[in-house]
């Protein structure tokens, strides 16, 4: 990270407000707030889906209006009104473009904020972006070069409508509809997000990453994502996330299903900076997501999170070890300041012998906020050798903020080697005093501690995402001590 | 270069130093010697601008500059080193990027143009051999799982990286064998100049061998009672401090 570091943070660490906190003024299609059945035809039929397509998200709607919102986990929040959101907004302009230099200026201008301007990450880096900006993909590239190696990388309403029998073969066998109460809403109403093919023996040359982004105001976005690895392919999947600044809480609740077939390996990364709300705790974003991943025969599955937005998180990226040897890992930095509120951690379900897994997570509280781990390792009988290092820890800012570490271990196997470690600690002021004696400031003294504690996760980010993350931690966590 | 005029510091209520007075010329070696509880390390604190101490009275002078004024990291822009006696650990921090993060603040307050990879590549190989520092060491985390005389050369060679105006070291020979010792004090040696000036806190004469003071205080009860050259410190260890007490 040499050439990175201390000057572009400076410029960051100005900006005391949320930097993204920006609106576009696209015109949107909006859906009226509300969700009944119409509303779910209507969602469907607009993006002119197949009926069984219709019919799983009809199930999804029953089985949503079955359940409850669940209530166990350590986060204290208004409930959304169901019925005052809006489960559609797309972009208004929604024809196909021709070339890059088609598309809307202020769609250019919102992603140039962003700092991903698919033109230059086309020329400058090689990572194909499939932006989602609400719920409508805008513009995926890369796509010719993937297709020559069978690759598919697109916007999940447009693989529902090229390759049907893939999604509709893949669609809800890791997380069903019935998993959970938003895994379910999802189901019903979710309205884009991307679907990524590896197929067999392929190594997918560049890293593949979406930004997914939420624009208009009172909408929810519910993205579903769906990546399938086959037999001996790998891919690098990346996903950014942000949200404008808004006073209500938006809702975002996603479903991401990972398929890891014999001998595969998909590495899964999210830099998620979704609007945590501001200094008194109003506004931001609910992110309510369910992550899972399924591994076959000698496969691995590898999820990487960094999670400094949002007001409260409610998220357990997991992996099945379904297969033998299959093997999971779960690096994870979350970061909660202000009133955030964060619950996550991650589920790794050992079923097959020789299956091992790591996780391996970085919980950072300041201001007033709550930060939990939640983590479950389950060893189920057949799971012979079956092994799990976990190491859980936490750094506390100040004295206002709590952190709290809620792991689960069930283990049904006599066989199976499970470790556990904890740490809390907070930023020593003997730390402190050392990095200024040596002209450090505070702030940037801060940072660099912070940095150094979330090592071991940033490390497993690709380059280009490990900058962010470090930049977002700083900025995330101004003004914090003193 | 540093001028100490009656300086009262105390740590929650209780007077530590009480009416110290020092000045320190560029280019000299001062040694503070004294018993423990005398102040010593108080000293390096307060001239640092460690925030549990109170000034109740007094000034120093840094270079013109009113020293009590500026912040921790000001004073160390300004070309103050403290090389601590219990150095702490940060882990994940390599000491690399410590250092160049550290350099390059030093350099912008001085409005100085941040070093290029290479130049600051090249420092670092020159400055770690001073101290014999392996170069595998700098580009571990910060002084974790150093050895207590690693640790010890570690802050020799951040001293040797950011060439202080004045460098206080405080207690750097506790804990070293003679070979540390050795190493520690030739490097100390090397980077003397006319330029610059080094305060060494000790409780022990050893230091002394190898690195000759222009000048030896005796620190006791928060104040200077005596001052001299090196025979100071050989009759201080024959005698120990009772005579001075007395």
């Amino acid at each position: 990270m040499a050439g990175y570091t201390e000057n572009d943070l400076a410029n960051d660490l100005n900006q005391q407000e949320y930097k993204y906190g920006f609106v576009s003024e696209i015109a949107s299609d909006v859906v009226p707030a509300g969700l009944d059945e119409n509303i779910v035809r209507w969602i469907s039929e607009k993006k002119n889906e197949p009926d069984w397509l219709l019919d799983f998200r009809l199930e999804a709607f029953a089985v949503w209006q079955s359940m409850q919102e669940p209530e166990w986990a350590h986060v204290a929040y208004q409930k959304p009104d169901f019925q005052a959101i809006s489960y559609y907004a797309a972009p208004k302009q929604s024809k196909k473009y021709d070339s890059w230099d088609d598309v809307d200026p202020e769609m250019k201008a919102t992603m140039t904020k962003l700092g991903i301007s698919l033109e230059e990450q086309q020329r400058l880096t090689g990572v194909a972006v499939d932006f989602v900006m609400d719920s409508v993909s805008v513009g995926t590239s890369f796509k010719a070069k993937l297709a020559e190696l069978g690759i598919i990388f697109c916007s999940f309403s447009e693989a529902v409508q090229e390759h049907p029998a893939l999604v509709k073969k893949h669609l809800g066998t890791v997380v069903p509809m019935t998993d959970n109460f938003y895994a379910a809403l999802n189901s019903a109403v979710f309205s884009d997000g991307s679907f990524c093919y590896i197929p067999k023996g392929v190594r997918c040359p560049m890293e593949l990453s979406t930004y997914f982004r939420i624009n208009a105001g009172g909408t929810g976005q519910f993205e579903r994502t769906l990546v399938v690895a086959e037999e001996g392919a790998y891919v690098s999947y990346l996903e950014g996330c942000t949200a404008p600044q808004r006073d209500e809480n938006q809702l975002h609740a996603a479903v991401v299903e990972l398929i890891a077939l014999n001998n595969s390996e998909i590495k899964y990364s999210t830099v998620q900076n979704w609007y945590p709300g501001d200094k008194d705790g109003k506004g931001g974003v609910f992110n309510f997501v369910t992550k899972r991943g399924l591994c076959e025969s000698h496969a691995k599955i590898s999820w990487t999170q960094v999670e400094t937005g949002s007001a409260v998180t409610w998220k357990y990226p997991s992996c099945i070890l379904k297969g033998e040897g299959a093997i999971g890992e779960f690096y994870s930095v979350a970061v909660t300041n202000n009133y955030q509120q964060a619950d996550t951690g991650t589920k790794m379900i050992h079923l097959g012998k020789n299956t091992k897994s790591t996780i391996i997570s970085k919980g950072i509280s300041a201001g007033k906020s709550q930060n939990s781990y939640r983590g479950l390792v389950q060893i189920h009988a057949n799971a012979d050798n079956a092994r799990n290092f976990s190491q859980c820890d936490s750094l506390l800012m100040g004295s206002e903020c709590g952190a709290h570490t809620f792991p689960y271990i069930e283990c049904k196997n006599a066989g199976a080697q499970i470790e556990h470690e904890a740490t809390t600690s907070k930023i020593g002021e003997d730390q402190l005093f050392y990095c200024q004696q040596r002209g450090i400031s505070e702030e940037k003294a801060i940072s660099l501690i912070v940095n150094g504690y979330c090592k071991e996760v940033l490390n497993q980010l690709p380059m280009e995402f490990a900058v962010e993350a470090q930049k977002l931690l700083s900025i995330s966590l101004e003004g914090s001590v003193g | 270069m540093v001028e100490i005029k009656g300086l009262h510091a105390s740590i929650n209520g209780t007077e530590i130093l009480k009416g110290l007075n020092l000045s320190v010329k560029a280019g000299e070696i001062h040694a503070i010697m004294g018993p423990n509880g005398a102040g010593k390390s108080t000293l390096a604190s307060v001239l640092a601008g460690k925030e549990d101490y109170e000034i109740t009275s007094g000034e120093i002078m840094f270079d013109g500059k009113d020293l009590l004024a500026l912040s921790v990291e000001d004073r160390a822009r300004e070309g103050l080193f403290l090389a601590f006696q219990y150095p702490v650990e940060i882990p994940g921090v390599s000491n690399v990027n410590f250092l160049k993060t550290a350099m390059n603040e030093i350099r912008e307050y001085r409005g100085l143009p941040s070093l290029s990879a290479k130049e600051f590549l090249s420092l670092v190989k020159e400055k770690s051999a001073l101290v014999s520092l392996d170069s595998s060491l700098a580009t571990r985390a910060v002084n974790e799982g150093f050895s207590g005389g690693e640790k010890k050369r570690n802050e020799i060679f951040q001293m040797a990286m950011l060439e202080p105006k004045f460098a206080i070291l405080d207690e750097t020979d506790s804990g070293l064998d003679i070979d540390a010792l050795r190493i520690v004090a030739n490097g100390v040696n090397a980077l003397k100049n006319s330029e610059n000036a080094t305060l060494i806190i000790t409780h022990y004469q050893r230091l002394l061998d190898y690195i000759v003071p222009d000048f030896v205080h005796v620190l006791f009860d928060g104040k200077i009672v005596k001052t001299g050259g090196k025979e100071l410190a050989l009759e201080l260890e024959e005698k120990g401090y009772d005579w001075i007490k007395a």
